[in-house]
């Protein structure tokens, strides 16, 4: 026992030892300790619109249904028969009363209740159903974003998520009046750690770098708009390992500055929404579509980024999935959800002209970081001139390493034993 | 007027050959000013209806365009360089012919290596083209990738 690993060794207050990456211990302690014992993003509401909609999905490695009763009620349940353990439901996505396993016939419903035993006598009256229904996961949800856990005992999502809530709210504004919806999503893996995706979410730094070749692609008037390294925006820590990077002030809420004129590359959209909607909600369309002009880092698995939904999946520790979900208007207009598309597909995906060099840039810290031993990843951009406001929140620049100091943060707060106790007492 | 299947086959495979050998800029040349480029991810998504859903690509002439620019422009670190690909297209099917088009369906298998790894993308593919005043033209490309539906890997490079 005396090999166990200590966290506190390998993360400090601005750098962290290269084999957090790599090293299959401290996989499996995260696993543990992170993936079951914080809140993990698994579905948006309006993907189980209806009641009898459900989806397959992981939380950490667990495969899970999230399920919407008739009641409407959302549930998450362990996808594993109580009988012999094998998988009760393959299907991505669906609707139907309920999940029977293919194995022995065995029924549950929707809320995970076992409801029917094929030769139930077998059991001689010993087999009680109310004692095996699907194992179910604490669920909450807050602005369409469901979370679940298996720790009854951590606090109230509304309480996780904390100072995030606003940044939520107004990343919901891309609904433009309407709830918003999910369209689709992109889903890649990448040959690395997830950690490594974790901290990209909040690196502004990189962005004129590895994305040279997507600013080579669009107009110049978005390349300005892109060019925000050393510019008015921040990144600010929110507490709970969560973060939010402003690359574009001006971005931040959707429905300000709704006298601006239109950006050129949507003034063809702008025409066409012209036809249905009076000016100033034009406008409003125009620039919900652009989406905000910033990303929200939610520890450990989602970020509510510019226009899009992140969702990262530990596979291994050298292996990571990752979605890329498109969002849309629900019920708004059709012209504008297909230029949304159109965007998302521009720069996201696995054939999109960012994300592959993202992938890249991945793929290559997951190697590069194999090098020497004891050498260290910085994470100290920023911090000479990191500052706190008035809430108690750290900021410092947009290209600032706060976001990652934050996350790291939480990360050894979960990864050790007095943490979690100081948690469960709050 | 009509294409015959030996005619078909022989630019699909021209197109086939241009993209393993980076012959990007003239690759952009079989096409019809209005053609579509497309990977789909729903696997059952009738062609006209790919507009309204979320894709891997669905490129126009423009799109295209900067597509090959992004491979050729050295500027982007997935494709600086190119993966090098090897792509055999076989089992073909016309599944309809008019007065100078016709559709075509084939199996195309595609090995990538990048970097030490190889990988490898099976798809049906399915061709319109176009006889346009004296020579064919592809007016539609659509690469139904078998795992479409599952997560990929970088794709830097033209399917």
């Amino acid at each position: 026992m005396q090999d166990l690993l200590d966290p506190r060794s390998l993360v400090s207050a601005d750098y962290a030892d290269g084999s957090i990456y790599s090293n299959p211990a401290l996989y499996d302690m995260e696993m543990d300790r992170i993936f079951m014992h914080n809140w993990i993003w698994v579905a948006h509401r309006s993907d189980l619109p209806e009641p009898g909609n459900f989806i397959t999905t992981f939380v950490g490695p667990h495969p899970v249904i999230v399920s919407r009763d008739r009641k409407g009620d959302v549930h998450v349940l362990l996808n594993r028969c109580r009988h012999r353990g094998a998988t009760v439901c393959e299907h991505k996505s669906g609707k139907g009363a309920s999940f029977v396993c293919p194995y022995h016939g065995w029924a549950y419903g929707l809320d995970g209740a076992l409801r029917g035993v094929p030769h139930q006598e077998g059991y001689s009256g010993q087999l009680d159903k109310a004692e095996y229904p699907l194992v179910s996961l604490r669920v909450e949800e807050y602005n369409g974003l469901i979370f679940a856990t298996f720790d009854q005992s951590i606090m109230s999502l509304d309480a996780w998520l904390g100072r995030a809530k606003p940044w939520i709210d107004l990343f919901m504004k891309q609904g433009a009046g309407w709830p918003v919806k999910t369209m689709g999503e992109h889903r890649f893996t990448f040959p690395g750690n997830w950690k490594i995706q974790l901290e990209n979410t909040t690196d502004a730094y990189h962005f004129p770098i590895v994305h040279k070749s997507f600013l080579d692609a669009v107009d110049e008037e978005t390349q300005n708009t892109f060019d925000f390294v050393g510019g008015e925006g921040f990144v600010e820590d929110l507490g709970h390992g969560h973060s939010v990077m402003v690359m574009i002030p001006d971005l931040v809420d959707l429905e300000d500055n709704l006298d601006a004129p239109v950006p050129d590359r949507f003034l063809e959209l702008a025409e066409e929404l012209s036809k249905d909607y009076p000016p100033e909600k034009v406008r409003q369309i125009v620039r919900a579509v652009g989406g905000t002009g910033f990303n929200l880092n939610l520890f450990p698995n989602l970020a509510c980024s510019m226009a899009f939904f992140r969702v990262l999946r530990p596979l291994s520790v050298n292996e990571t999935e990752i979605r890329h979900i498109a969002i849309g208007m629900d019920g708004g207009p059709e012209c504008a959800n297909e230029a949304r598309l159109r965007l998302h597909e521009l720069f996201q995906g696995p054939m999109g002209f960012g994300t592959p060099d993202d992938a890249e840039a991945w793929d290559r810290v997951q190697r590069g970081s194999l090098a020497g031993r004891d050498i260290a990843i910085l994470l100290n951009r920023g911090l000479g001139h990191e500052a706190k406001r008035e809430d108690g929140n750290l900021f410092s620049d947009v290209s600032a390493e706060t976001g990652m100091r934050a996350a790291y943060r939480q990360w050894l707060a979960a990864m050790t034993d007095e943490a979690a106790a100081a948690e469960i007492g709050v | 007027m009509t294409i015959t299947l030996n005619e078909a086959i022989e630019l699909i495979t021209l197109e086939a050959d241009m993209l393993d050998h980076g012959e990007f800029r003239e690759w952009l040349k079989l096409y019809t000013e209005d053609g579509l480029y497309a990977v789909p991810i729903d696997p059952d998504a009738k062609v006209e209806d790919l507009e309204k859903i979320l894709n891997y690509a669905y490129d126009n002439a423009e799109m295209r365009e900067k597509r090959v620019e992004r491979l050729l422009g050295g500027r982007s670190i997935s494709a600086a360089p190119p993966a090098r690909t090897v792509r055999l297209l076989s089992r073909y099917r016309m599944l309809e012919t008019g007065t100078g088009s016709c559709t075509l369906r084939c199996a195309q298998f595609l090995t990538e290596l990048r970097q030490g790894r190889e990988r490898y993308y099976a798809a049906n593919v399915t061709f319109r083209l176009k006889k346009m005043e004296e020579r064919f033209c592809i007016d539609q490309k659509i690469v139904r990738l078998l795992t479409s539906t599952e997560a990929l890997t970088a794709v830097s490079y033209i399917l």
